[in-house]
């Protein structure tokens, strides 16, 4: 018989390629702190990693190595954490919704985060012992919180419990709950917001890396692991989705639980993300897609390419915000929509096509 | 596997869907369910598979019941072939007949060479092993069918629950598939809309309103009077010159 015997088997073919995955990524956060409005060579970037890493005494610039530690590698780590999560967020709901548009927002998360921030910055919640992240976070729970009781209660009134079902109230339920945050977000800032804090909730809210320091990083690496590790410990189960939840319940998989903690965990690390570098589109929708093309969509490729992918995409995007204006930074999310909405819209005629 | 349901009952917003429902399919048998649209058939498959829980009664496998087993315990004892199952994911043939493994893989237990040979097996007993490396997306109704048949297969069940999956497929693979589940050496509910094709089965149940109106060989169960009865057909029976079998010549609608 002339067919092989041997599947092209899915887990060799990700551990032929997952030792490019580190390089790559290392690759990237050394351009992403090479590349700026002053250039930095790559040796006096990995002279400061090496005296601040491994105790090295080379002789650099002082001012070098101040934009190199404290400014620019934080803020690539920063970067690829949070391009690693949204991305991934997107291949666990849409996995698990079978929806194309689902996105990490889906959920009303980056609606509370907007809400919480925009709270606490103008509304003055917390009387200053509140900071603009911490609001966030609480209004990304919060409203993920009342979508999550939404959808359970849309759900409990079908009785049926069919995996569509269940998929379509989350899914509604969530659109319901971000116009409700956008509408109090709106709502604080039309009644209090002076011009210029207008101007600077409206930037948070497209991606702004600027403020990202090292506190930020230890936060954002376990975050983001913990995105990773969850999303590959799931991979069968994920797979499984691919004929809807009553597919995969026949399959073994305990559809309500595990769906239950898939969303909470990447609803958690996507809030932690928000939180602190505010609410970067698109990444979340087209990078899943992008790499759905190009390795398919089991997830023992998906997941670690997908993860990769958001990284590099959202190091490189911060690069542009920083050098496509001389003397101005933009906000990251018109960046990452600039690209990502002809991009989504060539995958989306390119996979017709195929 | 013994299957047996004892006094099932299940609802829908409280519409009844199934009524007092006892059925035993003895290790081996293949039991064929008929009945009209709407009649409870794909209903009872669910609460068999284990998807929904009965309101009332139970489901037994073997001598446990289910509602007791994990949903990964259920599923590498029960099998299902839904009646529509569909993605827009791109993948490949293979990759679908190989989800079957689900149920025996763990995220630490790797896919072996065993895993191939069986996929590879429930490939070739559904006639589909040429087109394996074919994108779903490429294939016809009938050929998913198949492929959600191999599937199954591969999660090597006990128990295979079939929701008319003769549905799309043309004569051949209709007779095929047939000829493929009598022979397969476990349990067999299979939904069937044909009764020419339930007469093939070892024995048959009848669904009429959420109620099992009849069980039995399908000889004694498919009447003259069941037919009118049931399905609303006038209809003649009568032997096959050829072989002696039961034929059923539907005349016309009630």
């Amino acid at each position: 018989m002339s067919i092989a015997l041997t599947r092209r088997s899915t887990a060799g073919f990700a551990l032929r390629w997952l030792w490019i995955t580190p390089l790559v990524l290392v690759a990237a956060l050394i351009a992403g702190t090479a590349i700026g409005e002053t250039p930095i060579p790559v040796d006096t970037i990995l002279k400061v990693l090496a005296n601040q890493l491994l105790g090295a005494d080379y002789a650099v610039d002082r001012i070098d190595a101040g934009i190199i530690w404290n400014y620019r590698l934080s803020r690539a780590v920063v970067a690829a954490c949070c391009g690693t999560s949204l991305a991934l967020a997107g291949v666990v709901l849409q996995a698990l919704l079978r929806n194309p548009l689902a996105d990490p927002y889906l959920m009303g998360i980056s609606a509370g985060a907007s809400t919480g921030a925009v709270a606490v910055a103008v509304a003055g919640l917390g009387a200053g012992a509140l900071s603009l992240s911490l609001g966030a976070f609480v209004g990304a729970l919060l409203a993920f919180g009342i979508v999550v009781m939404l959808a359970h209660a849309a759900n409990s009134g079908v009785g049926g419990g069919r995996g569509v079902q269940a998929a379509g109230a989350i899914i509604l339920a969530g659109i319901a709950g971000s116009q409700l945050f956008n509408a109090l977000t709106a709502f604080i800032i039309t009644k209090s917001a002076s011009a210029e804090q207008a101007r600077g909730i409206m930037f948070w809210l497209m991606g702004n890396l600027s403020g990202v320091r090292w506190a930020d990083v230890t936060l954002a690496v376990p975050a983001a692991l913990f995105g990773v590790l969850v999303c590959l410990w799931h991979r069968r189960s994920l797979d499984a989705f691919t004929f809807g939840a009553d597919s995969a319940a026949s399959m073994g998989i305990a559809v309500r639980p595990v769906r239950g903690m898939l969303i909470i965990a990447m609803a958690l690390v996507t809030a932690v993300m928000v939180s602190i570098v505010g609410a970067i589109g698109f990444v979340g929708l087209v990078i899943p897609h992008a790499m759905r093309f190009i390795v398919g969509s089991q997830h023992t490729r998906l997941v670690p390419a997908t993860a990769l992918a958001g990284a590099v995409f959202l190091i490189g995007s911060d690069i542009l915000s920083r050098t496509l204006i001389p003397g101005q930074v933009l906000p990251i999310g018109v960046i990452t929509s600039l690209i990502g909405a002809p991009a989504f819209a060539l995958i989306l005629v390119r996979g017709k096509r195929s | 596997m013994q299957l047996t349901a004892q006094k099932l009952d299940w609802s829908v917003h409280g519409t009844p869907l199934l009524i007092d429902i006892n059925l035993t399919v003895e290790p081996g048998q293949t039991f064929g369910l008929v009945g009209p649209n709407g009649s409870g058939k794909t209903s009872l498959l669910r609460l068999l598979a284990g998807l929904n829980k009965p309101k009332a009664g139970q489901v037994l496998m073997g001598s446990q019941p289910l509602h007791a087993l994990k949903q990964r315990a259920i599923a590498q004892s029960i099998a299902l072939v839904e009646q529509q199952a569909d993605t827009t994911d791109r993948i490949s043939v293979r990759d679908v007949v190989a989800l079957g493994r689900t149920p025996f893989l763990t995220a630490l237990r790797p896919w072996s060479t065993e895993d191939d040979a069986i996929v590879v097996q429930a490939l070739v007993d559904v006639d589909m092993v040429h087109m394996a490396d074919r994108l779903w997306h490429t294939l016809s109704g009938g050929e998913r069918q198949r492929v959600h048949i191999a599937r199954a297969l591969a999660q090597q069940p006990k128990i295979l629950l079939l929701d008319e999956p003769t549905n799309h497929l043309d004569i051949r693979h209709q007779l095929s598939i047939l000829e493929l589940v009598r022979q397969l050496p476990v349990t067999v509910i299979i939904s069937l809309h044909d009764l020419n094709h339930a007469m093939e089965c070892d024995r048959i149940g009848v669904m009429d309103g959420g109620r099992l109106v009849d069980s039995g060989p399908p000889k004694e169960v498919l009447t003259a009077f069941r037919l009118r009865q049931t399905f609303g057909v006038y209809a003649d029976i009568f032997a096959d010159p050829i072989d002696g079998s039961q034929m059923m010549r539907f005349r016309n609608a009630i």
